[in-house]
């Protein structure tokens, strides 16, 4: 039947191809053409603003900086939070929906809820003032203080962003079979062993999304940054959107739309040949 | 049935999409975006005016919308609400109709000349009416003014003096207590254009990177010592006032009122600083204009002309804190935060060392670079601690190339100038 029909695949797909062609490709297209060109003819003019302006170096610098700190972390929190729960009979959905809550919370009003915490008259500020722990409302979230922001902007983030990154995780741990533990079990092989040669291996391909997923979010980083650092912490999308918004440059906007998209996909494409999955456990 | 059924759904569809696109003047504004705001603009100030759908955009917004329908050609936006400085870019592109029928009946009913002929835009027709007011100024709560300096009249502060009172707040309470709006959304950009700049060269382009500028700068980074670090989140200063953050602040009149109308028994309003040339000051100007192409010309007229009676001007200013384009006195039972922002604007107005600073003419578009020359110089001088004439030459020369680029011709309070206005 199918061999008899081979083009039904392709038919079946056409919708959602030409969509995409329609609304992601050609938008794509003119943000590059826009990047690349200036008054209609090709130039590295946009590209050359964007490189010598002050907030360029900073904001690439932030942007690695958050990603190498966040991910990491991300990866390792939920890595705990899905093997704790794997052990857990009863109670297992409901401890699973209370640590996707911040799923469900948009990057602005996660990076609010932060905000609300941390500012001069947040209620961290107002906890230590109350236990008599600082004298005076201090500033975490200022220029003066770019630790402190660096550190407050990744909680914020590692805070939002886990949950995603726990659900692929624990999709790829229920698929890892149980005589394979029980096996290696019988073998002798401690937890720490099974968790090295057995699970980790197995959930490859899990991984491998959620990193990249996670990476490729990381370097779009923005409301929260945006929220709790305003001008204090440029990251690369903020200055994509600071040259759209309040230069009205859309040029050098989308440079930086450009720049960004290189680096995702680079990063993608370091995931894909580093942690190479077999082809018959592709779904 | 089912046939009576469907034709019901897609008939009331229609109905639903249709009847309120005939109907309706829309109305576009960037200003008085506020929810409370723009509740008042919908009940009270267009309430007489027949069936107009009072829309607000955010600026950058609003450049798109308008620049998607030109290049459309499907127009929906009868009547557009901006500043002089958003509808500018519309007028170098030839989108707005010339209003120069209701220029002269205004005129005849008491809106100043000088007024109208700003609407003009620099072109020979009558681009937009000037619809409504404001300027920036100062605010500070009553327990600052122990603070003052001896022998410093608030109303006629100089820079010496304010760093002086920042100091000696900051003895007192222990912390910064000086805000300025220098947040992602905060108008910082315009105390540059507006007071920093004409206070202590006299210039805003043309000055840019002198000798005066450079001392300027100085007196800025011994200022900055005495301004909170937070300065650089706060968009609106009426929070940071009210929350306590801060005594003593400047800002847009409108981004002040909340704070003061909530407890104007406890501040003092106020004229910026004077520099060695005198007290900088922008007068902001917003206006009704006219996109060529309108579905409802007529409507938007009608709209115009109500916005500028003189009953309609007082109760946008005491409604919301922008005063009348038109000649009026203000009625002594206004508001008690508006009176105290007008007593600060007159006080500003009257004061001997004025010197005016017109908003950016004819940059079009490149307003924001405009800006961030500005801002940037500002974040690498102050906040960066780099050296003063290194970054004035490096900016001066951004500056000049926008001027070279967009050709504007020097603006109040620059001297003028043949071309583009050129950066000394």
């Amino acid at each position: 039947m199918t061999n008899s029909r081979p083009w039904i695949p392709y038919l079946l797909i056409l919708p959602s191809v030409a969509f995409l062609a329609l609304l992601f490709v050609v938008p794509l297209v003119q943000t590059i053409w826009l990047a690349v060109s200036d008054n209609g003819a090709p130039s590295l003019a946009n590209a050359e603003r964007m490189v010598t302006d002050i907030n360029f170096t900073r904001s690439v610098k932030n942007t690695f900086l958050l990603t190498i700190a966040v991910v990491p972390v991300q990866i390792a929190l939920a890595l705990a939070m899905g093997t704790m729960v794997a052990k857990v009979g009863r109670g297992r959905e409901t401890i699973l929906w209370i640590w996707t809550i911040p799923l469900g919370i948009s990057d602005l009003a996660a990076g609010l809820v932060w905000l609300s915490i941390l500012q001069n008259t947040g209620y961290l500020n107002s906890l230590l003032f109350g236990l008599g722990i600082i004298g005076r409302q201090a500033s975490w979230l200022s220029y003066q203080t770019p630790v402190a922001l660096f550190l407050a902007i990744a909680v914020a983030e590692i805070w939002r962003g886990t949950a995603i990154v726990m659900v692929i995780i624990v999709a790829g741990l229920n698929q890892v079979p149980k005589e394979f533990k029980e096996a290696a079990e019988i073998f002798g092989a401690g937890p720490w062993t099974r968790f090295w040669r057995i699970t980790l291996p197995l959930i490859r391909p899990a991984l491998q999304s959620a990193l990249i997923l996670r990476t490729v979010l990381a370097f779009e980083v923005f409301a929260v940054v945006y929220a709790l650092g305003g001008r204090n912490f440029p990251v690369l999308v903020g200055e994509a959107y600071n040259w759209q918004n309040q230069n009205q440059n859309y040029s050098v906007a989308a440079a930086y739309a450009v720049l960004i998209m290189i680096i995702s996909l680079a990063a993608t494409l370091i995931y894909l040949k580093a942690l190479k999955v077999d082809p018959e456990r592709l779904p | 049935m089912k046939h009576i059924m469907s034709f019901g759904i897609l008939a009331s569809t229609v109905l639903a999409f249709a009847s309120p696109v005939l109907a309706q003047t829309v109305f576009v504004s960037t200003q008085l975006r506020p929810i409370e705001e723009a509740t008042v603009v919908r009940e009270e100030l267009l309430k007489d005016v027949g069936s107009v759908d009072y829309v607000v955009e955010e600026p950058p917004q609003f450049a798109v919308r308008m620049e998607a329908e030109r290049q459309a050609g499907k127009h929906t936006v009868s009547l557009v609400g901006a500043l002089h400085g958003e509808l500018s870019p519309l007028a170098d592109k030839d989108t707005l109709e010339p209003l120069d029928d209701l220029a002269k009946k205004l005129a005849a009913s008491g809106m100043p000349q000088s007024l109208l002929d700003l609407g003009k835009l620099g072109k020979s027709t009558q681009q937009y009416i000037p619809w409504m007011q404001a300027t920036y100024v100062m605010a500070a709560k009553k327990e600052a003014l122990q603070y003052l300096p001896a022998g410093a009249d608030v109303n006629a502060l100089n820079y010496d003096q304010l760093i002086e009172w920042g100091k000696n707040m900051q003895d007192a309470t222990g912390q910064p207590q000086i805000g300025f709006p220098a947040g992602p959304k905060g108008l910082m950009a315009r105390y540059f254009q507006g007071y920093f700049y004409p206070s202590f060269t006299g210039g805003v382009v043309r000055t840019f990177q002198s000798a005066d500028a450079a001392a300027g700068w100085e007196k800025l980074k011994a200022l900055w010592a005495y301004v909170t670090p937070n300065s650089t989140s706060y968009d609106f200063m009426q929070e940071p006032l009210a929350a306590g953050e801060v005594m003593v602040a400047w800002d847009h009149i409108a981004r002040l009122k909340n704070a003061i109308s909530a407890a104007p028994d406890d501040y003092v309003v106020f004229p910026a600083p004077a520099g060695p040339k005198g007290r900088g000051y922008m007068p902001v100007v917003a206006g009704l204009a006219i996109p060529k192409g309108a579905p409802d010309k007529a409507g938007a007229e009608k709209v115009i002309e109500h916005l500028s009676m003189p009953e309609t001007q007082l109760l946008t200013a005491s409604k919301v804190g922008f005063f009348p384009t038109l000649n009026i006195k203000l009625p002594p039972d206004l508001d008690a935060g508006v009176a105290l922002l007008a007593g600060a604007v007159t006080a500003t107005q009257a004061s001997k060392d004025a010197v005016i600073s017109l908003l950016p003419v004819g940059l079009g578009d490149k307003g924001g670079e405009f800006n961030k020359v500005y801002m940037d110089s500002f974040q690498r001088i102050v906040l960066q601690n780099e050296p003063v004439a290194d970054v004035l030459k490096a900016q001066g020369a951004t500056m000049a190339k926008l001027m070279a680029d967009t050709k504007a011709a020097c603006w109040a309070p620059d001297a003028k100038s043949d071309g583009p206005c050129p950066v000394e």
